[in-house]
């Protein structure tokens, strides 16, 4: 939507975002941080899976790979900076490397050899002490500076992650409006009616993970200075469950889904705690009741309440 | 209407050779044979009519020349070149296209993206899709063949709510978006009502005296007999028979095979 | 040698445990396009019922074997016609999702509602060691072989002679034309998640003495058990009887042969093998594609 009109929404969503950390303290500030990272995952998640419809379930490892390339670099001494962009590159290298076989399977078959390099690059991460520090991973990384601003602080880092957020998104929406977008879209709608249209499955397959784990190697990158310490355990094939549902709990193949999805997800569970025992149990309830009632993700409560509060039809995309 | 395939410019070695060339085609879907050693030779600026009973291999035939699965003998050439070992996309690209009797369509994309989904890979290269976004060409091209179906008030419309016979249209229009050569139409009338169905073979005629190929599958005997030049006939995925339509209605194995003499 | 032919007898008998989760999992896959992430879990909550029973309720272990069985085919019951009948038309992503979510709602359930704790089943047959030419193997692996057996083979037959057998090898093979030919499929369907709970509840009695009755253990069986699956060819029921098989002899060969530690890793290093040689599984048919 252009015009300033149809911005507004969003800048009010954007100045929330930016007053709140004054207004949180420790964990919660970081429970908040943390959600923005994930925001970054799973918008290159929502591109590989709700665009392409490319089963990903490594997602985890990209990210992985991401966080411990910053690690390892800044511990010895490297610019955070150049470990960022490095950091989406190699994860982005993996990607692709994913994406062959992906150009062979499909569904159940690419899940699993998902899960499998998930599960290799975890064991990796775990033996290979001497690059990664084993299972103890890797500790004192230091948070980022720009010149002679240190970004040390929880709530200057925030800001860090809010604008790397913001590019993210921005990011997206340029290769989804473009052609790009409308082929991923078309292999995922209909792949016979795509080759027979002449797009190339092998291209477009391997750009979609290339695409998704650049993404998720910056999340990554942003991650390590977050908690300042990483370890193998941070991104086993679970937490790649967690982005597979995020992006769809929130929306596939939506530009709001994955932004809903990782926020709900992450702060849901920190929500629910005051349940004590039974946040589990909800929260798996919750998550069948949301498949069960609203599968195309809770974007579709967005859309209804466009619907019903003119102002926000605006923002539609 | 603009053409804008090569055809027409061509002179030289290539306009001497047939457009496509197939020779001793077979399909084994393990012990079933579904495609018998089929020869076939298309010239450029042809209609061709395929026609036979159900069953008899006319769209596994298609499908083994875009490679939607790969031949299990012979060989195919399109204008000289052997299209062994190449990609559906890579041979829609080389100016092959293709309709199927299911249609296939983006059903969750509008009509317009439908057809501008239909030729943006014909058009320049993977970089060049992401950062070039005018499509002003594509979507004049399209809203003119759109309109020319009736469809252009559809423009907007999500694919999967079109009635089957607009669906249809939509499909036929599509597969003329990027100008292709030749272009293999399977069923192209199936349950399209009779004003329409004169439209497109009008169109297609139109089309073939600006260049391009057409082999056509039908079921519908008159479209066949008037449009198409020549007709092949197969039955159990072997060629009974081959000639001018005249030929065609009067050949005793053609009207045997339809009207189901077991041998 | 005789390490070997024990250790291949103990790998069968796990083995074969894994095959019977695999094959209900396979059968699920094939009627209904369903992955049922909550397989394991399948497994998990007869268990507790046949420890309810039969331990805390001293009911006689026939009775209670009935009862748990009963219980399970209930569940896949309530299973299908709650859940499954609404998903199907999701597509398989929101199916696995809604699985992942029942997973995990069963077994922290589990967890809460009873026990975090690891409970002990005894073990049914003898297992007393038997000797044969030294070579020591107990009983009940003999046991758990031969009776699984015979379960997979009367299933076999029920599938290929009785004619609700073959009404489900028609909805495998495509919904549309048992349709036509007078199939209710949707019955079919919900027989097969019943079938699957039986299974499952089966396999639930025969584990129990040998792995641990735990809320978590599904998460293990479930996930050994895919792989089984697609190790075997997810789309042929001998398929998951042979990865189940394969999966349980090289765990236990690679264990005792190589590493205790990396048993795991086998499992996945023979999956993706497989996957990158004959990604149609051992007893798979392979699919033409370009």
């Amino acid at each position: 939507m252009k015009g300033w009109k149809g911005k507004l929404p969003w800048g009010v969503v954007i100045v929330l975002l930016c007053i709140l950390p004054w207004f949180l303290k420790g964990y919660t500030l970081f429970i908040l941080s943390f959600s923005l990272v994930n925001i970054i995952l799973a918008i290159g998640l929502n591109i590989t899976l709700g665009y392409a419809g490319q089963i990903s379930l490594c997602h985890a490892a990209f990210m992985g790979i991401g966080a411990y390339t910053t690690g390892i670099m800044v511990t010895h001494g490297w610019s955070f900076w150049l470990s960022l962009p490095l950091a989406g590159l190699i994860a982005c290298f993996f990607g692709m490397i994913i994406g062959f076989p992906a150009l062979k399977w499909k569904d159940h078959y690419l899940a699993l050899v998902t899960i499998g390099f998930n599960i290799i690059s975890y064991l990796v991460m775990q033996q290979e002490k001497w690059l990664t520090g084993g299972p103890h991973g890797i500790g004192n990384i230091p948070r980022p500076s720009i010149g002679p601003l240190r970004l040390a602080s929880a709530v200057s880092y925030y800001y860090l992650l809010l604008v790397f957020v913001i590019l993210a998104i921005l990011s997206s929406v340029w290769i989804i409006k473009s052609k790009w977008g409308r082929a991923f879209t078309a292999i995922r709608l209909n792949e016979l009616a795509a080759k027979s249209h002449g797009v190339s499955l092998q291209h477009y397959k391997l750009l979609a993970f290339a695409v998704g784990a650049f993404y998720a190697g910056v999340g990554g990158s942003l991650f390590a200075p977050l908690l300042r310490y990483i370890n193998p355990e941070s991104f086993t094939f679970f937490v790649s469950f967690e982005y597979l549902i995020m992006v769809v709990i929130g929306g596939m193949g939506r530009i709001e889904g994955p932004i809903i999805g990782a926020l709900i997800i992450t702060m849901g569970p920190e929500i629910l705690r005051v349940a004590e025992a039974f946040y589990l149990i909800i929260y798996s309830l919750i998550l069948i009741f949301i498949m069960l009632f609203m599968r195309k993700g809770l974007v579709v409560v967005v859309d209804r309440l466009r619907e019903w509060i003119p102002v926000l039809r605006l923002t539609k995309r | 209407m603009d053409t804008c395939f090569k055809a027409n410019e061509e002179v030289g070695p290539e306009t001497l050779m047939p457009l496509l060339q197939v020779n001793q085609l077979s399909k084994h879907f393990y012990k079933l044979v579904a495609v018998n050693r089929v020869d076939l030779q298309i010239e450029k600026g042809e209609i061709v009519g395929l026609i036979g009973p159900n069953g008899s291999g006319k769209t596994t035939f298609f499908n083994c020349i875009t490679h939607i699965y790969p031949p299990t003998d012979g060989h195919v050439l399109f204008k000289g070149k052997s299209m062994k070992g190449l990609r559906p996309d890579q041979i829609s690209r080389m100016g092959i296209g293709r309709t199927f009797q299911l249609i296939q369509l983006f059903l969750e994309m509008t009509v317009l993206e439908n057809m501008l989904m239909a030729v943006q890979e014909h058009r320049g290269n993977l970089l060049s899709r992401l950062f070039q976004r005018d499509e002003t060409e594509e979507r004049k091209r399209a809203l003119e063949t759109l309109e020319f179906l009736n469809m252009a008030h559809l423009k907007d419309e999500v694919a999967g709510n079109l009635s089957y016979g607009q669906q249809k249209l939509l499909d036929f229009g599509m597969v003329l978006m990027p100008g292709p050569e030749l272009v293999l139409l399977d069923e192209p009338t199936g349950g399209v009502e009779v004003e329409m169905r004169l439209k497109i073979t009008d169109y297609i005629r139109k089309l073939n005296r600006e260049g391009q190929t057409f082999v056509v599958i039908e079921h519908n005997m008159d479209v066949v007999m008037n449009l198409c030049e020549r007709i092949v006939v197969l039955n159990y995925g072997e060629k009974i028979a081959e000639g001018t339509p005249e030929v065609i209605q009067s050949n005793q194995k053609v009207i045997d095979a339809y009207f189901g003499v077991q041998e | 040698m005789t390490d070997f032919i024990q250790l291949l007898i103990g790998g069968l008998s796990i083995g074969i445990l894994y095959s019977i989760v695999a094959i209900g999992f396979v059968l699920l896959w094939q009627t209904s396009q369903t992955i049922n992430f909550a397989q394991g879990e399948f497994v998990m909550v007869p268990m507790f019922v046949m420890v309810g029973l039969h331990i805390v309720l001293k009911l006689p272990f026939w009775l209670s074997f009935l009862l748990t069985i009963l219980a399970s085919s209930l569940m896949g019951y309530l299973f299908e016609k709650l859940m499954i009948k609404k998903l199907l038309a999701g597509g398989v992503i929101v199916i696995v999702i809604a699985t992942l979510g029942l997973s995990a709602f069963l077994r922290y359930g589990m967890q809460i509602t009873w026990t975090p704790l690891t409970l002990f089943f005894p073990h049914i047959f003898s297992t007393e060691p038997i000797k044969i030419r030294n070579i020591v193997f107990s009983s009940e692996d003999i046991w758990n072989i031969v009776i699984i057996s015979i379960i997979i083979l009367l299933l076999h037959l029920f599938i290929k002679r009785t004619k609700l057998g073959k009404a489900m090898q028609a909805v495998a093979q495509s919904r549309e034309t048992a349709t036509l030919m007078g199939i209710n499929v949707m019955q079919i369907i919900t027989l097969v998640f019943v079938l699957n709970s039986i299974l499952t509840g089966i396999g639930a009695i025969f584990v129990a003495p040998v792995f641990f009755v735990r809320y978590d253990i599904g998460v293990q069986l479930g996930l050994k058990a895919f792989i089984a699956a697609v190790i075997g060819g997810f789309n042929q029921i001998r398929g998951a009887l042979a990865g189940g098989i394969t999966v349980g002899l090289v765990e236990t060969l690679a264990a005792a042969y190589i590493s205790t530690a990396y048993r795991d890793a086998f499992t996945m290093i023979l999956l993706l093998i497989i996957l990158l040689l004959k990604p149609e599984g051992i007893a798979g048919i392979r699919e033409e594609a370009y």
